[in-house]
């Protein structure tokens, strides 16, 4: 069979219109399990953050824990869902070595959270995501799969199970499907789990990091041809990074005109997105749906949630990251297209908590989007762990603005605070780097490059204010880069006048 | 001493006549004698016990006030976790598992002084009728040894008919307490659901499970209860209300004075499908009360019919996942794990060899009730069912206090005679069902004989209301007193 | 109401994870036949105006503090184990991915 090329991305557009859906798993930040009072800090030996009820043995019960579950109403407060007035959880029954009661506890047709919407902005324009529901469940233990190539579960020969985080509260936000989004499918799915994690993050129930693990995200994609009903849909996971998020939808938009094109049919089914390659690869079958035969949960008691503490709640919630976004754009005069390089460089916490500390919005935005963002991305590290806190930022500045450092200093000493050497003043003792303040010294390195260089020196008494930058190279380097340039510019001239 | 009940026990250990462990040895001693013919016991912790006992007979020496069970020996149904005590649920699956964790009520036992003899015998994982469907072999009825005890709580029943211990500690799903109770001549009460915490259950069908007392008495029985009833915040079913004074009311009903007691004979349970002398005794106790002072009156529960077949989906139902927890992987057996077989293959030879017969009907049962495109039609419908039971329940309290019917339609039937139809075996539970669905209490003691067999007599109260079914037990032990079986 | 077959209590089987032999599969489909008969019997007054009762006792809202609570010892949490190894539970090959 030859291998057809696949189609080129803007073919694939013009020729179909895309449909796509987003599931996140959040784990939230709370202290103890979802059903038992086991801690949930990391980094624990294996097994040792467990009991009864979190290894599922004969005889133990669960009880719910209510930050995990106002945490989820807040969730769904902040995503516009209506919060239900009575509702179970029920179990999802199925085999599996890291579900200690091979159920999970979750909720099936009465979640918590449910028809809400999430505005996001892409390209200047506002985009509504639908929000299907918001629910709450535990999540699986870990599995080391030993003996295979990579890791993974093909060709391994054992697995050990550790049950530390078996438990874990996780709120489980399901999109509606987004239809209507054309060549900017992959951009708005990614826009979406952005705004989606900043939020989260913005009422403090989560870390969201899609590195860790604590935000997690399925993708679903399906195409028709204008005016068809909607394609059969696959689901990608291991989509481990908001990049991943854009490339996986586009990918798999790709893959999937190319099968339709040549006629094919496309199987509703599981995939696999792979870093490297950008690709997807067939998973699981999800023709043959599991039964899991989801009932109420006879352990646990519904839930009823206050309406006057959900109105609380409702009424507690912080300002969206959007709007606070346009709050500070405005405070800070920036136009759109300057606040979009703020948000892009993810600057926009660390500018607001710089300026908090004493620095001016521009000087804030200067350091952060100049020398800083060009360190993380020679370094290929979040701008938020560069390394140089927003206090210490403010601190420099504040040198500078003070005529302790020039600008160009001001770089070096950064350089070292990056590097872990320490606050700015610090930096500055132990290497040395300050302006020359002494004026006596100044003066006197000026005199002596005047008089190493008498002909220029004629030159600028005659007139020739352009020469004097000789002067200034040679008193710049006798000071080894620490007088203030314009300083001695004016020292000379005045000298020489 | 074994014949003596367990608040008289009580007594002389608080007075220090007699010692807990001297009354603990002459149980160990008992159970040495007659256990080899009965069966009752699957685990005896004699060490345990004597340990127990005689850190009872210390703290007593030094003057603490224990209350009325301290130093009473007990013996526990092996579905309850006992830390480092062999816990088995009756199934291979299980053999020698030694729980990390003790269940509330075992605490709560511990913290009353009374002293674990060991664990008895059970139908597996708590399903069946008549303990023969325990993976370790029958328990056998000290009334005739060639007769079933009940189930699935034979053991703990069989225990106290022969004297083997005073009290002891069973669970009611479908009347797995008070049948055993009725066809062994003893008191067995299923408290209030909720009443008594799940948490160290090992779970059958959770909305369903209870755990109550058993003993020879009433009285025994209600000082039982009081220990372990209430709240417990580990078991999210568990009520979060005062325990009714049950104590209290089994003395009141021992005058043996009942005016002022309405009494509802349930129409639907009142002729059909009991054995003729099972029907004679009750009819004669119901008499009895009433000339207690019981003001009698039939009262209709149609739905009570069926709640048989709605049992039959809802406890296999739940049961299908309770138990799914039981795999080869953290506990308990293992078996396929030859380096041949794949970890699916190894849970499904585990389960396999591990489970018996009922328990694999009762899963399959129950896959199939919750299975999609099923559900609505099987589960569904019977948790509706259940609705309907509840409201001829409520109906039924508004008229009268308590409602009395026999507690099984036979008396105790010989071994083997029901295990090739399971559905024969499932009648034995018709009287009992409708209240587990409910949720309310309900009690079972001796009525009297047919043909030489134990009788029950049940009286089912409104939830919450477990003191008026005390009550009536209590007026109706006054009447018929204690039934002695014959000797071993 | 239509009869159960070998076929479907082989799925069943599956699915909960039961190796049954030909003969239990025989055996099972024929009991579970008559007692799911019987069963049928609730479809009689089961009318669909009446509300599914889940929980015998109406509670609500049962929570508890987010409050760590004391774990079980590593010791304890492997005792039971049928295979341990680098302290976590030992399972031979998975097939299906989850």
């Amino acid at each position: 069979m030859t291998t057809v090329a696949p189609p080129a991305y803007d073919d694939v557009t013009e020729e179909f219109e895309p449909v796509i859906g987003l599931e996140t798993h959040v784990e939230l930040g709370t202290r103890t399990k979802m059903f038992c009072g086991c801690p949930t800090e990391f980094g624990g030996e294996p097994n040792t953050h467990v009991c009864p009820v979190c290894l599922g043995l004969p005889g133990s019960l669960p009880v719910a824990n209510k930050a995990a579950i106002e945490a989820t109403i807040r969730i769904g407060l902040a995503l516009n869902c209506s919060i239900a007035s009575w509702c179970r959880f029920a179990r999802k029954n199925y085999f599996y070595p890291d579900m200690p009661k091979n159920y999970q506890i979750s909720q099936y047709d009465e979640p918590l959270c449910s028809d809400g919407w999430l505005d996001i902005e892409v390209d200047g324009e506002i985009v509504r995501i639908g929000i299907e529901r918001v629910h709450l469940e535990e999540d699986t233990g870990k599995t080391l799969h030993i003996g295979g190539a990579t890791g993974r579960i093909h060709g391994a020969s054992e697995s050990l199970v550790d049950y530390n985080r078996a438990g874990i509260p996780l709120v489980e936000i399901v999109t509606k499907p987004v239809p209507g989004t054309g060549a900017r499918a992959p951009q708005i799915a990614r826009a979406y789990v952005t705004e989606l994690r900043d939020v989260i993050r913005s009422l403090g129930v989560s870390d969201v990091r899609m590195e860790q693990g604590s935000l997690r995200c399925d993708v679903n994609t399906s195409l028709n041809r204008p005016g068809d009903d909607w394609g059969t849909r696959t689901e990608t996971k291991n989509v481990n990074s908001l990049r991943s998020v854009e490339r996986a939808v586009r990918s798999e938009m790709i893959r999937q005109a190319g099968v339709l094109r040549s006629g094919g049919r496309i199987i509703q089914e599981t995939r696999h997105f792979h870093e490297d390659t950008g690709e997807t690869t067939s998973g699981r079958s999800k023709e043959e749906a599991t039964d899991y035969r989801y009932f109420p949960e006879p352990d646990l008691a519904p839930l009823a949630p206050d309406a006057a503490w959900v109105a609380e709640l409702k009424a507690a919630l912080p300002e969206l990251p959007r709007v606070h976004r346009q709050r500070l754009q405005t405070a800070w005069g920036l136009s759109d297209l300057d606040m979009q390089s703020v948000v892009n460089a993810g600057a926009v916490e660390l500018i607001e908590t710089t300026i908090a500390e004493g620095a001016s919005p521009e000087a804030a935005r200067k350091w952060w989007l100049g020398e800083l963002s060009r360190k993380a991305n020679e370094t290929g590290v979040e701008l938020a762990a560069i390394g140089a806190s927003p206090r210490q930022v403010a601190e420099l500045q504040k040198l500078v603005d003070g005529g302790k450092l020039t600008d160009k200093l001001a770089r070096q000493v950064l350089e070292g605070v990056v590097a872990g050497e320490g606050d700015p003043a610090a930096v500055m003792q132990a290497r040395g780097i300050e302006v020359v303040s002494d004026s006596g010294a100044l003066a006197a390195a000026v005199d002596e490059a005047i008089a190493a260089n008498p002909e220029i020196a004629e030159k600028i008494r005659g007139g020739n204010q352009g020469a004097a930058g000789v002067l200034i190279g040679a008193v710049m380097k006798a000071t080894k880069g620490q007088a203030d340039a314009k300083t001695v510019r004016e020292l000379v001239l005045s000298k020489l006048s | 001493m074994i014949k003596k009940t367990a608040a008289e026990l009580g007594a002389l250990i608080a007075s220090r006549e007699v010692s807990s462990e001297e009354v603990t040895r002459a149980h160990l001693d008992r159970i040495a004698e007659v256990d080899g013919k009965v069966r009752a016991f699957l685990h005896v912790d004699e060490a345990g016990a004597l340990a127990a006992a005689r850190a009872v007979d210390e703290r007593i020496k030094n003057g603490e006030n224990l209350g009325p069970l301290a130093g009473v020996p007990i013996a526990v149904k092996d579905v309850l976790a006992t830390e480092g005590v062999p816990t088995t649920a009756g199934s291979k699956i299980l053999e020698g598992w030694k729980p990390p964790y003790d269940a509330t009520l075992v605490q709560r036992l511990r913290a009353a002084g009374t002293v674990m003899l060991g664990k008895t015998n059970m139908d597996e994982f708590a399903m069946g009728s008549s303990t023969e469907y325990s993976a370790y072999g029958p328990t056998y009825n000290p009334w005739d040894l060639s007769r079933i005890p009940g189930g699935s709580g034979g053991g703990s029943a069989a225990a106290l008919a022969a004297y083997e211990a005073p009290l002891s500690i069973g669970t009611d799903t479908g009347g797995s307490i008070r049948q055993p109770g009725a066809v062994t001549g003893t008191v067995g009460a299923k408290p209030t659901y909720g009443g008594t915490s799940r948490y160290g259950l090992i779970a059958f069908s959770s909305s369903l499970d209870t755990p109550g007392p058993c003993a020879r008495t009433v009285e025994d029985t209600a000082l039982l209860h009081a220990v372990i009833a209430g709240h417990d915040p580990r078991d999210s079913t568990s009520i979060d209300a005062p325990v009714p004074d049950v104590v209290a009311a089994a003395r009141l009903g021992a005058t043996g004075d009942l005016t002022g007691v309405k009494v509802g004979l349930v129409r639907e349970f009142s002729g059909e499908g009991a054995e003729p002398g099972v029907m004679a005794s009750f009819r004669e106790t119901v008499d009895a009360l009433a000339k207690l002072g019981a003001e009698v009156v039939e009262v209709s529960c149609p739905h009570f019919l069926y709640a048989l077949p709605a049992y039959y989906l809802i406890a296999p139902s739940e049961c299908s996942s309770n138990l799914a927890r039981f795999d080869g992987v953290r506990f308990g057996l293992r078996a396929g794990d030859d380096g041949n077989h794949s970890l699916e293959e190894v849970m499904s030879l585990t389960r396999e060899q591990g489970f018996g017969p009922e328990v694999k009907r009762r899963i399959i049962i129950g896959t199939y009730a919750l299975s999609s495109g099923y559900y609505d039609a099987y589960y569904g419908q019977a948790q509706k069912v259940r609705t309907l039971i509840t409201r001829d329940f409520t109906a039924a309290f508004e008229q009268v206090d308590v409602l009395v019917s026999p507690t099984t339609p036979f008396v105790a039937f010989e071994l083997g005679s029901r295990t090739s139809d399971p559905y024969q075996m499932y009648l034995a539970d018709l009287f009992t069902i409708p209240t587990n669905l409910y949720g309310g209490p309900a009690i079972s003691v001796p009525s009297g004989l047919s043909e030489g067999l134990p009788v029950g007599f049940q009286i089912m109260a409104g939830t919450l209301r477990d003191d008026k079914m005390y009550r009536v037990a209590a007026a109706v032990e006054s009447v018929v007193g204690t039934l002695t079986p014959p000797a071993l | 109401m239509t009869a159960i077959s070998r076929e479907e209590v082989a799925h069943l089987a599956r699915l909960s994870r039961l190796a049954v032999t030909e003969q239990e599969l025989d055996m099972f489909a024929g009991q579970l036949d008559v007692i799911l008969q019987s069963i049928a019997r609730i479809g009689e007054v089961a009318a669909a105006d009446i509300p599914p009762t889940s929980h015998s006792v109406p509670l609500v809202n049962v929570l508890r503090e987010d409050v760590p609570a004391p774990c079980l010892p590593r010791e304890k949490a492997l005792a039971g184990a049928p295979d341990v190894a680098e302290e976590r539970f030992r399972v031979p090959r998975i097939l299906d991915e989850e």
